[in-house]
């Protein structure tokens, strides 16, 4: 038998929450095309609860993830490097029919740029931290913190490395996330979900969520137990709607650069203290 | 008998120590008020288009101190065009080192004239003057004096991302700290080559003109700093005002929620220093008397008119009968009165409209079954008062345990372990603040980094520096004032 009469085993696309990859509680799919108009699969859209569902297990996987050592999140942040090598392959394949230019180009960027932010981990606060010489009997420093649960809309275009490039630096501080994919090109973040599984990452410190990108988004930006969102992929015409809801508990809004993607300009330490909050602690010195 | 005597009298039936002040005011002689004043527009006092003035009190007295100007639209868009003008012509393009010197003259000259603010803040808000005289002025001139030094270091601050001045910024500040808060805003903003637009409390706003003497007597070009009078409607004008590039709002997070929504879409950028509901957590090993001293400080410094006043004081069980009884007999010693007597602890409530809302929410706290503290003292019988006031028997879902009071209204809670205190500190939609009163270092760093909160003071509670960031977690707002992050809200930085 060769191997083009072998039936292959097709993949379900589904949702990546808390750790576990559930259908969508209301049972609605949508079909997710190649650039050149073939059905490559149905996944999941995401419904409200399961918005809800996400931002819960983001809020439950935080004091774990936050409290872990920058050490420990440096190098599991480099596993997910790791992971995604061994399926450089498959996500070619995903961007190949996505319709990009240059796939394997695309992936390898993505990998590079897990490993750049992976570094960042235990350096950000000794960069953009300090000690402040008040005056007066105090040791007073100003360390930067994760800002809690943060919303990130991935960019439709670039589904790979558009989405590693706004979820890495967001989670290397010990942020949790919540990512809506690209709502054409879901299928990379699919994969990118599945290796996030294997990596060490705890379940719920990144959540990956398929569907309508103009249904979830205002759901996202109106919910009050997310502290931040990233609206680099939210469409313009949505981004003033997006805003006005975030008031409603003082979200920050970020968008990440302009910069092409695969230039050192694209990745910056800068977006990860964007998603940050600086602390400062007025220590009492005496004898 | 005089009422001094009488609660001598009183207090010396009961047992207690009694303190005796002669009066010591501070003369007002050195303050020379203007019948009416103008707006501060293009480097000149004029008269506001929209032809209206109201009148600014003293709260302490209810008598009118001056008329002010209530700047209309037109006003606004008037001191926008003269900030604009201002950025392109005569601030933006100068070097750094030069704007720098016209920040070190405006903080020299508010040394020199230090007294004379102190007692204007004070004649117009009802602070002690001992608080306007000892923190509001030496910090305001501290202010101006470290931004000064930054002005030609930015490429320092940040490395290699070529600061920008953002352009034109438009500040609104609050009536707790008119002349501090003034400084907070202008100091980085000039800086860092911006020019700006404030807008001070409708009920304070006699520092900020003085403030605008100064800045003519430094002789800073003007239009680099413009100053418009008037109440939330001029606010608005401001915020929505089409060719501001950055708004500063430091207020309540009502307001500031109102802002963000006003401003969604714009491209505008935007910082909000808003609201607390600070955790002072006293735990079992505190030196009590010390942690009475900071408890006091927290919620009665400035009447409790503070963003990041330790309103919910957290008491670990076992000192918490010993520490009650000793913040009731210090209680007993703050003298509530005339803010301009040296001796004078808590002065008057910034405005009716404010103690009302005191009013309102301490009954509040009586219906929901909190139990009230108040000590004997005898108040003044014009103007705005409240006596410091404790609750106990405070649930958290209490609203005096959720809701700013802003006023010297203490809630008291209590706890048992370290991570009680921290679910309790923690359990508000605010994170300014927190204090952590213990003498073991190692309980305090564990304590600050488990805190949700932008400041955490150990061992000591409302402490300021300019080089010291300041800024809220959650709904107390983003963006950080103070220190090099107080910088980056006032520059386009690249990556």
């Amino acid at each position: 038998m060769t191997s083009s009469d072998r039936i292959p085993v097709r993949r379900t696309a589904k949702l990546f929450i808390a750790g576990e990859f559930p259908r969508s509680e209301s049972g609605r799919s949508y079909e997710a095309f190649s650039h050149d108009g073939q059905l490559l699969a149905r996944v999941s859209r995401a419904s409200r609860k399961d918005l809800r569902d996400a931002v819960r297990a983001a809020r439950a996987a935080f004091p774990g993830w936050a409290g872990k050592t920058a050490y420990n999140r440096a190098q599991i942040l480099y596993r997910v490097a790791e992971l995604m090598e061994g399926r450089h392959g498959q996500f070619e394949s995903e961007l190949a029919d996505a319709g990009a230019q240059d796939p394997a180009r695309g992936v390898s960027a993505s990998i590079d740029r897990w490993v750049w932010y992976a570094g960042w981990a235990d350096k950000i606060g000794q960069v953009l931290g300090g000690t402040n010489p008040v005056a007066g009997p105090y040791f007073n420093f100003t360390i930067p913190e994760p800002t809690g649960v943060v919303g990130i809309v991935a960019p439709a275009d670039r589904s790979l490395l558009g989405l590693v490039t706004r979820l890495a630096p967001a989670i290397v501080s010990g942020n949790t996330a919540v990512v809506l994919a690209s709502e054409s090109s879901p299928l990379p973040a699919v994969s990118l979900g599945e290796v996030l599984a294997t990596s060490d990452v705890p379940g719920g410190v990144v959540n990956i969520l398929t569907g309508l990108t103009a249904e979830i988004v205002p759901w996202l930006a109106g919910h009050m137990d997310v502290n931040a969102i990233d609206v680099t992929g939210v469409p313009s015409e949505l981004l003033p709607k997006v805003e006005e809801l975030a008031a409603e508990n003082v979200k920050r809004v970020v968008r990440g650069s302009d910069a092409d993607p695969f230039s050192p300009e694209a990745q910056s330490p800068y977006d990860v203290t964007s998603l940050m909050e600086f602390k400062t602690v007025w220590h009492p010195m005496g004898a | 008998m005089s009422e001094i005597e009488r609660t001598a009298t009183s207090a010396l039936e009961q047992g207690r120590p009694v303190w005796e002040y002669a009066d010591a005011p501070e003369s007002t002689k050195i303050v020379k008020l203007e019948d009416r004043y103008g707006l501060f527009v293009g480097g000149e006092f004029v008269e506001p288009k929209s032809g209206t003035y109201f009148t600014t009190i003293d709260p302490a007295t209810e008598e009118p101190l001056a008329e002010i100007a209530e700047a209309g639209p037109e006003d606004v868009d008037l001191a926008v065009t003269a900030a604009r003008s201002a950025y392109e012509t005569a601030w933006r393009d100068l070097p750094g080192s030069e704007r720098a010197k016209y920040l070190y003259r405006i903080a020299r000259q508010i040394q020199e004239r230090a007294r004379e603010f102190a007692v204007l803040e004070t004649m117009n808000g009802g602070k002690p003057i001992k608080e306007s005289r000892d923190v509001d002025l030496p910090l305001a001139a501290a202010h101006f004096f470290y931004y000064a030094g930054w002005a030609d270091k930015l490429e320092y601050a940040f490395p290699n991302r070529a600061p920008r001045p953002v352009g034109v910024a438009g500040q609104i500040i609050p009536w707790n700290f008119p002349m501090l808060m003034a400084a907070w805003k202008i100091a980085p903003a000039l800086a860092t080559g911006n020019t700006v637009i404030l807008k001070p409390a409708e009920t304070t706003p006699l520092t900020a003109l003085l403030l605008a003497q100064v800045i003519q007597e430094a002789e800073l070009p003007p239009g680099v700093v413009n100053i418009v009078t008037g109440a939330g409607a001029t606010g608005s004008s401001l915020v929505e005002h089409d060719d501001v590039d950055k708004i500063a709002f430091t207020g309540s997070t009502e307001v500031g929620k109102i802002i963000r929504r006003s401003t969604a879409g714009t491209g505008k950028r935007l910082t909000l220093e808003l609201g607390g509901k600070a955790a002072n957590i006293v735990f079992e090993d505190a030196p009590l008397d010390q942690a009475v001293e900071g408890v006091v400080n927290g919620i009665f410094f400035n009447q409790g008119h503070v963003c990041c006043a330790g309103s919910r004081l957290l008491v670990q069980e076992p000192v918490f009968e010993p520490l009650l009884d000793k913040l009731k007999e210090r209680l007993q010693t703050l003298r509530v009165g005339n803010p301009l007597d040296k001796n004078t602890d808590i002065g008057a409530i910034n405005s009716r409209a404010q103690l009302t809302k005191i009013e309102e929410l301490v009954a509040v706290g009586v219906e929901e079954g909190a139990e009230i503290y108040q000590p004997e003292c005898v108040l003044p019988e014009r103007g705005f008062w409240f006596r410091p006031t404790l609750f106990t028997n405070v649930s958290q879902s209490h609203r005096i345990a959720r809701e700013e009071i802003f006023g010297p209204v203490l809630s008291i809670l209590t706890f048992r372990t370290p991570d009680e205190a921290v679910e309790k500190a923690n359990n508000t939609p605010y994170g300014l603040s927190a204090g952590i009163w213990t003498e073991k270092g190692s309980r305090i760093l564990w304590m600050a980094e488990r805190m949700n909160a932008g400041v955490v003071w150990a061992n000591t509670f409302n402490r300021f520096d300019p080089t010291s960031p300041f800024g809220g977690y959650k709904e107390s707002g983003f963006g950080r004032e103070g220190g090099l992050q107080g910088l980056e809200p006032y520059l386009e930085l690249g990556r």
